[in-house]
């Protein structure tokens, strides 16, 4: 059985959907222009004015934006709307302290919760269902997505927050959850636990949402498999609105952008080209319906193929690969965002020297990240106890910084592999993007 | 009164400690005692030789971190008990003793024990008081003559 939350979006015509689009530009275009002075003047350089963009056709002439430009507008410069309007703020983990904020109306958060719901449907989500929600919630988009998603379109929600594995499965099993949304290493997780406390044959579980970071296809049948229900892939990003912005209907052939809001392009990440179908390169979005963050041809720095081919499920709404990779050296680790450059300021600031390795790695499908720092004379001592204190406030420090637990280990000085002279900075075995 | 100890930065890894003995193989070092301190992904190499400068200087080119600490090196008896009266004595004073590691002599019936304690001049008098041998630099060159 097909179903859709809402079925005049999701199958409308590509003519009906590049009207809306066309008009959602045009409507968007200009109010940036008359409210956001960063992107006005941006356009200008360009010698570009609100005039010149009159279709989607258009769109190829606007300037991209980037998460640079985010931080250098941080926290007011993009904002579109006079912040008495605006109801919420979410942020993701930035390098040096500077994080990326973004901000939302009501008519924003009510668009993104109808995003939301949508993937839930499409997941086999109806009003009967009790729906899970183990993303964190905070500041982070993944539990408010999914929880405003799940009560947009009726369901029982249980705003469970990640971790306390116990009580994840205590609810699941006391309460029938059915449907699972986290991150798709806390799912394998889960699995196993669930599996050592004897408790699958308790769990009704029929469908999980799984999104925020990288997994491969063997993870999905592994999951699926152990807890008899089907996986649904999800994605999204905090600037352009969080999880939702596309995902996976039946098919799982390809995650739908919701493109009533979002234009999605795929670009040459080296000249800017826009790229057709099938062809891989970084996708851009510019969000046509948004309110106060509408963000113009932003840069996700994800890689991923457009597909515009007719799915089997009749959303008519283009569909997109899973990352393939990164254009740039961004690290999603436990569904956090890690930037090589966040590590290194943590280690400068701590006196040690800039030769460092990470090592990514995923053992028993969870995320472990190591950081190999080569030991300098300043940094050793005869003394155990001060080498081991200085590791640890290290330890803390990345920690702050990163939001996770980064494992320090120190090396010998010029251990690290380097190619060209040049350290091999990130190694990640993980293996996660597939072609 | 102190003797010279080399302490080197070790990685936590096989065969680590085979690599720096080679080393010190290659360059013809005598290495008179020798402990290893182990953290969790590391190690501290604390080792006596018979030419202190030398072997610093040539570890650095090797590329090891190291750094000379002073210790104290005293002579006992190589019977039961005998480390039993440093100890007492060291306690008596309120030195701190941070860590300890031992070594035989080439002359019968001696041994040594490195003592790192948290006061060098204040455990050293006491030792002295109590009429304990306490080798300095220069002797302790000699010890590897004999």
């Amino acid at each position: 059985m097909t179903r859709y939350f809402q079925p005049e979006q999701e199958t409308a015509s590509r003519e009906q959907l590049t009207a809306w689009q066309n008009e959602g530009l045009v409507k968007t275009v200009r109010r940036v222009w008359d409210n956001v002075p960063y992107y006005r003047k941006k356009m200008e350089e360009k010698g570009l004015t609100p005039g010149d963009i009159r279709s989607i056709d258009d769109l190829h002439k606007l300037p991209f934006l980037t998460k640079d430009d985010l931080r250098e507008a941080y926290p007011y410069g993009l904002l579109a709307e006079p912040l008495a309007n605006c109801v919420r703020i979410h942020s993701t983990s930035g390098t040096t302290g500077r994080r990326v904020v973004a901000f939302y109306t009501q008519h924003d958060l009510d668009l993104w919760a109808d995003c939301c719901a949508r993937a839930i449907v499409a997941a086999g989500g109806t009003k009967e269902d009790v729906v899970q929600v183990c993303y964190g919630y905070g500041l982070f988009t993944g539990g408010s997505g999914l929880h405003d998603g799940a009560h947009r379109m009726g369901a029982l929600t249980l705003p469970m927050s990640s971790g306390n594995t116990d009580r994840q499965i205590q609810f699941m099993t006391d309460l029938g959850s059915t449907i699972l949304c986290c991150t798709p290493s806390y799912a394998a997780y889960l699995t196993e636990s669930i599996y050592e406390r004897g408790l699958r044959d308790q769990i009704k579980l029929k469908a999980g949402i799984f999104g925020a970071e990288a997994w491969t296809q063997e993870m999905r049948r592994d999951i699926e498999e152990k807890l008899g229900i089907k996986a649904y892939d999800i994605y999204g990003l905090t600037e352009i609105s969080g999880p939702g912005v596309a995902f996976e209907c039946e098919a799982q052939g390809g995650m739908h952008i919701n493109e009533d809001h979002f234009i999605a392009e795929v670009i040459d990440p080296a000249t800017g080209e826009v790229l057709g179908d099938g062809q891989k390169g970084e996708l851009v979005f510019t969000a046509i319906d948004k309110e106060a963050f509408p963000l113009i041809r932003y840069r996700t720095k994800d890689i991923c193929i457009l597909n515009h081919e007719k799915c089997s499920c009749g959303r008519t709404h283009v569909r997109m690969t899973k990352p393939l990779g990164r254009s740039d050296d961004m690290l999603i680790v436990k569904g956090v965002n890690v930037f090589p450059s966040q590590i290194e300021t943590v280690l400068m600031n701590r006196g040690y020297a800039a030769n460092y390795q990470i090592i990514v790695d995923r053992e028993n499908h969870s995320d472990r990240i190591e950081v190999r720092v080569e030991m300098t004379p300043e940094m050793f001592s005869d003394e155990l106890s001060a080498v081991t204190e200085r590791e640890k406030a290290l330890v803390s420090d990345l920690k702050a910084m990163l939001g996770i637990y980064a494992k320090v280990k120190l090396v010998m000085p010029k251990s690290i592999e380097r190619s060209e002279g040049k350290a091999v900075r990130v190694i990640d075995k993980r293996n996660l993007y597939q072609g | 009164m102190t003797t010279k100890q080399i302490s080197v930065f070790l990685e936590n890894r096989p065969g680590s400690l085979a690599e720096f003995c080679r080393v010190l193989e290659k360059h013809n070092v005598d290495m008179r005692a020798m402990c290893v301190a182990d953290a969790m992904d590391f190690g501290i190499l604390r080792i006596i030789v018979d030419d202190t400068f030398a072997t610093i200087t040539m570890l650095k080119d090797e590329g090891y971190i190291c750094q000379i600490t002073k210790v104290l090196t005293v002579e006992i008896d190589d019977r039961p008990g005998a480390l039993v009266g440093i100890l007492n004595l060291l306690g008596d004073a309120q030195v701190n003793l941070e860590y300890t590691y031992a070594f035989l002599s080439r002359q019968e019936g001696k041994a040594y024990i490195i003592l790192k304690v948290a006061d060098n001049a204040k455990a050293g008098e006491a030792l002295k008081k109590a009429g304990i041998r306490v080798i300095c630099q220069d002797e302790m060159e000699k010890l590897f003559g004999d």
